[in-house]
């Protein structure tokens, strides 16, 4: 059943292969940092105990959960070239639907984070005068971020998988490459075995990653 | 900023349709994946917690493989690849004759890939009973299988509810991607009539407040489940 796999395809498409890998890694990481900032204050202001703010903060992550992360990327390649009334590109409006969705479930692994410091740390810097700010930048974050680290990262793994999703506004990430050379080539079967084992690898070994990193925390 | 509104378009003859056949889609094609990932990923979870080494290795082996891999990738996989990989009958006939190939190839393996990650939960549910309560079931005479089936289980599926919950509301988000192998379900209508009307703004809404409903029924439905199936005095059911 392997006799006609054709290994030249893969090895003629090594240059394009790897430039949609490079957009696939630069999206992840434009998203993840943008996500986690934007994360970051929605967790903020969901803890906040002004009212409007935790409301609307609660309103846009639980509305950003409820929808896939495909009719998000449809609504910014939409919306975005209509708010600017120019065409931007895919590439910006996929990347701020990514850090805009991704920023849901950061707001709520970092808000667990930020619970999970005890009430005395806030209480012990507000003493000794710190603003809120103050207290929450040199106290409470730096040490919720330290415990969050290996979730982050996992989070971070699933944000590049996710990436492509690109795929269906035709943005060129790792796996558009994939797909447009299969069918350019008539050669299906060996560049989406081939891109499964590329994923396969990366992710593995990042989660792998993440645990040994875990276990080095947690000790 | 200029646009035209035109809520109107959203009820008008074959956009109202659309709409209602692409949210049908969604719903069938998540049900029937769930079919699959609920009992497959239960035979996981179990075996992944079995005092026996080869079904222990062998989930495991499935959990990172299908955790590992995109879901758009499986799906290309499901959809193109394995029919050219299967026995040439077989293969010809998935090709030619089996009706309604994409929808049944998306629930294939949107149900496969929710099964790793319910494994994952039934795993962990099964770990967090203590270790006693398996110890007193084989004491009192049980074998493992009875003691899996009358004391384990019951109790780990009641833990698990609020996890399952929000794997269950994913299959629904999830089920999205079938769009990327021809099936028109919510997502994919409401961007064909983006493509149809330039309505893009009415049509979006009209497929997020729809995804909203399906998540505060499901909300609602499984938070009365996790009233009715809660055990009293047991870890993780504090509140």
């Amino acid at each position: 059943m392997f006799g006609g796999f054709d290994y030249d395809v893969i090895l003629r498409s090594l240059p394009i292969l790897w430039q949609g890998m490079q957009l696939s890694l630069l999206l992840t990481g434009l998203a993840m940092s943008g996500g986690i900032v934007w994360g970051t204050l929605l967790a903020l202001m969901r803890l906040s105990a002004f009212a409007p703010l935790s409301v609307a903060a609660g309103a846009y992550v639980n509305c950003f959960r409820s929808v896939p992360l495909i009719l998000v990327i449809f609504w910014f390649y939409f919306l975005v070239p209509l708010a600017l009334g120019r065409p931007v590109g895919p590439f910006y409006s996929a990347l701020i639907a990514f850090a805009l969705f991704e920023a849901a479930y950061y707001c709520e692994i970092i808000r667990a984070g930020i619970q999970s410091i005890p009430r005395g740390q806030v209480l012990a810097a507000e003493a000794s005068g710190l603003t809120y700010w103050q207290a929450m930048r040199l106290v409470v974050l730096p040490q919720a971020f330290r415990n969050m680290v290996p979730i982050l990262l996992t989070q971070g793994i699933i944000l590049f998988q996710d990436t492509s999703l690109v795929y269906v506004v035709a943005l060129k990430d790792f796996m558009t490459a994939a797909s447009v050379v299969a069918n350019r080539d008539g050669r299906l079967v060996e560049m989406y075995l081939f891109a499964a084992l590329v994923y396969f690898l990366i992710c593995f070994a990042g989660s792998y990653g993440v645990r040994r990193l875990q276990t080095r925390v947690a000790a | 900023m200029k646009y035209n509104w035109n809520w109107g378009v959203l009820v008008e003859d074959p956009y109202l349709f659309w709409l209602l056949s692409g949210l049908e889609y969604t719903l069938l094609l998540s049900l029937s994946a769930w079919v699959i990932a609920f009992s497959l990923g239960s035979a996981i979870g179990v075996s992944r917690t079995l005092p026996l080494a080869w079904p222990r290795k062998l989930a495991t082996a499935y959990v990172e493989l299908f955790r590992n891999v995109p879901l758009l990738v499986q799906m290309f996989l499901w959809f193109f690849v394995v029919p050219e990989l299967l026995p040439a009958d077989l293969g010809r006939w998935v090709k030619r004759d089996m009706p309604f190939p994409e929808f049944w190839t998306a629930v294939v393996c949107l149900g496969f890939y929710t099964a790793s990650r319910v494994g994952e939960q039934v795993r962990a549910g099964i770990q967090s009973i203590p270790r006693g309560q398996y110890i007193a079931a084989l004491a009192t005479g049980l074998g493992w299988m009875q003691a899996y089936r009358l004391v384990l289980l019951p109790l780990a599926f009641r833990l698990i509810v609020p996890p399952m919950t929000s794997e269950f509301l994913n299959i629904f988000k999830n089920s999205s991607l079938a769009l990327t192998i021809g099936v028109l379900e919510l997502t994919a209508q409401s961007r064909q009539i983006e493509n149809y009307t330039f309505q893009g703004f009415e049509a979006f809404t009209a497929a997020t407040v729809l995804y909203l409903v399906i998540t505060m029924i499901v909300m609602l439905s499984m938070r009365w489940m996790e009233s009715r199936t809660r055990v009293v005095g047991m870890i993780g059911t504090r509140r």
